[in-house]
């Protein structure tokens, strides 16, 4: 991927609006991350994938903010930018839905959407929130009876709805959505997938992190891979199979998983998009 | 777009989703009612009940209890400690504590004893110079807490020791101090009344802002396409408070009248729901009652939230200590020890605020401290020692400690923890 793309590039669906080159992050004698390159484009779902401590999280910390980069260097719509705090993530566009969720089960829906982000001046305007929240919610086709109820009385699909929702208050260009279906039903997790191919519709570029190859599968256009803290493969998916990316994960063409994935092709394949 | 407003003209935006329940009429908000309070939404229900249970047993007992007279007196001693479970209320919504609430206020009292005698300063300077102590030790605890993570039980332990000392230290020999009875602090709190017919005005007032603010919130509600509850509701609740608020002031006035330092615990109270519920500070206290995580994730300095709400409690506490020392008129080795800090957090908690956080509000703390000092003053009444009351307060405590937890166990059983 040329760099001169992302930085010429205006409209979506075309270029990086987050680009990492040859970022490495070291905790003491341990590399967790060495010479990584990932491109986050806008309307595309991008997986990143590998096995654990494959660096995933490091590299979702060193995106959010939290963890600085040792080397490297990090391109935002072109700019070259130094990401130091959580609040410049945000502040750049940036938004990290975590694996907790991180809501306040006392609050209200309205109250955690906008928590730290209220709208008014010395008093809160809790009417234009509330309508705010549901326009939001609106545009995700959310099924929140009511956003007045507090967060505690929601179901895990719901819950993590609502911290879908409240990373897109900024209107971020990049959306993180770390594990977002690890807790969840069969039901639930088809709503959030549903959701992540809305924020792709909305011209969101979405980076989702995940194990789960089910759901690699069902909503992601690419898939970079990690392991042992390096690249290893990425892939379209319409043109991949499985195999080839669980082999990438892995690190081996013929190992446990592959052979079980082979005995029950038959199956995978009619999964593929053809 | 699949929005309600699209589905359905005559819905507003948030009573669109077929799930929901739609209210109308009495029958079905009374049915609601009972439903959140079976799934542990009880608020201050257990308070209600109990205080008109405590008013009940000792009215039965000693007739002269719920008189005019006695009722004027119940709220004046409400006023001091009152002020205290205020600032206990809001360490209390952080999941913090603050047990040095009863020292702190005995120190308030000394400086101002001190201050008005052997240091001959005039009245303001000697209150300025209380409250800034209490301003100075919230600044140590929150700097202690925040910079060292100190847990606040200890922190304020310590202060409630140290803080004792200093007490000590700055009465010296004096062990007493006796108020000069024509000081102005002594005259509010012994002396100051509401004119009857300002008290009725004030009631009114009271009632014409929560009518204001309910109609100004359901005009801009329209405004924003939500549902904007019913007119009938806020004119009975404005209509009961009317005749409440009316008929106490009537009752109080057949004898002295209302006391102005219950009239300024009861406007504190009002000022510090306001802020809790409106303003951003509320909204992030609340958030780091429920998740300290969560709160600091979206952006809130955590520290700023600390630092408020525990210089808050200790000003508020040094404020309750010269209201009581104005009261007794005189400061001694003895204010602000014994049932002081007992009396301030039992009260918020009895009031219904809750010990892990994120629940409860301003108004527990005057509900609280009223079933308290009714327990004291119904007790003294009754020709009953101090050790009957304390246990009998305690037991109260327990026990509205326990509603608590029950409550917290109940909502996690119903999904709503």
């Amino acid at each position: 991927m040329p760099q001169t793309e992302a930085a010429t590039s205006q409209k979506p669906h075309v270029g990086a609006v987050l680009s990492l080159r040859g970022v490495s992050k070291s905790f003491g004698a341990v590399r967790a991350l060495s010479d990584v390159d990932l491109d986050v484009k806008r309307g595309e779902v991008t997986a990143l994938l590998g096995d654990n401590g494959a660096g995933k999280s490091t590299l979702v910390k060193i995106l959010a903010g939290v963890h600085p980069a040792d080397s490297g260097a990090i391109e935002f719509d072109g700019r070259e930018v130094v990401i130091s705090s959580p609040t410049a993530a945000r502040n750049l566009g940036i938004a990290t839905v975590y694996q907790d969720l991180a809501l306040c089960d006392n609050l209200d829906v309205v109250a955690n959407l906008f928590l730290g982000r209220e709208d008014g001046g010395l008093l809160l305007s809790e009417e234009r929130m509330e309508e705010r929240a549901w326009d939001l919610l609106g545009q995700l086709s959310a099924k929140i009876p009511s956003v007045r109820t507090a967060v505690a009385g929601l179901s895990g699909g719901q819950r993590q709805t609502v911290a879908i929702a409240r990373s897109l208050v900024g209107d971020p260009a990049v959306v993180i959505l770390d594990e977002p279906t690890a807790a969840l039903g069969v039901a639930q997790t088809a709503e959030v997938l549903n959701l992540i191919e809305r924020l792709r519709d909305r011209g969101h570029a979405v980076l989702l992190i995940t194990h789960n190859m089910a759901d690699v599968a069902a909503v992601a256009d690419r898939a970079v891979v990690l392991r042992l803290g390096r690249n290893n493969g990425e892939f379209r998916i319409a043109e991949t199979t499985s195999e080839e990316i669980v082999a990438a994960i892995t690190g081996a063409v013929d190992n446990t998983v592959t052979r079980r994935a082979s005995r029950t092709r038959h199956q995978a394949s009619e999964e593929e998009p053809s | 777009m699949t929005r309600a407003r699209a589905t359905s003209a005559a819905l507003t935006v948030d009573a669109g989703d077929e799930r929901l329940i739609r209210v109308t009429g009495w029958d079905q908000s009374a049915r609601r009612f009972v439903k959140r309070v079976r799934a542990g939404d009880i608020g201050s229900l257990p308070i209600i009940v109990g205080l008109i249970l405590i008013w009940g047993i000792i009215q039965g007992l000693n007739s002269s209890f719920l008189s005019s007279r006695n009722l004027v007196n119940l709220a004046t001693q409400c006023a001091a400690d009152g002020v205290i479970a205020v600032g206990v209320v809001l360490v209390l919504l952080v999941a913090e504590i603050d047990l040095s609430v009863g020292s702190m206020s005995g120190l308030a009292s000394s400086i101002l004893g001190i201050g008005l005698t052997s240091a001959g300063w005039s009245l303001p300077v000697a209150i300025v110079v209380a409250l800034a102590a209490g301003v100075a030790v919230g600044l140590i605890y929150s700097f202690v807490y925040v910079r060292f993570n100190v847990p606040s039980f200890v922190i304020t332990l310590a202060g409630l020791l140290a803080i004792l000392g200093l007490q000590l230290q700055i009465l010296g020999a004096h062990g007493s101090i006796n108020l000069p009875f024509q000081s102005a602090i002594v005259g509010f709190m012994q002396r100051a009344f509401v004119p009857d017919t300002l008290s009725y005005i004030l009631a009114g007032v009271i009632v014409a802002w929560y009518v204001m603010t309910q109609l100004l919130r359901m005009r801009r509600r329209r405004a924003a396409h939500l549902s904007a509850g019913s007119l009938t509701k806020t004119v009975t609740v404005a209509l009961l408070l009317l005749v409440g608020l009316e008929f106490g002031c009537w009752y109080l006035n057949k004898s002295r009248g209302v006391s102005l330092p219950f009239v300024l615990l009861v406007v504190l109270v009002i000022v510090v729901d306001f802020a809790l519920r409106r303003t951003r500070w509320g909204r992030s206290v609340y958030a780091v009652g429920g998740s300290v995580e969560a709160a600091r994730r979206a952006g809130i300095k955590l520290w700023r939230v600390y630092v408020s709400v525990f210089v808050l409690c200790s000003t508020l506490a040094a404020l309750g200590g010269l209201m009581s020392a104005g009261r007794l008129s005189a400061a001694s080795i003895s204010s602000g020890t014994g049932d002081t800090n007992l009396n301030a957090i039992a009260a918020a908690v009895i009031g219904g605020t809750s010990l892990f956080g994120g629940r409860g509000n301003a108004y527990s703390a005057l509900l609280g401290i009223v079933v308290i000092e009714s327990i004291a003053n119904g007790l003294t009444l009754l020709n009953l020692t101090s050790a009957v009351r304390f246990m009998i307060t305690g037991g109260v405590l327990m026990l509205a400690v326990i509603v608590d937890s029950m409550a917290r166990r109940t909502r996690v059983a119903h999904g709503a923890a």
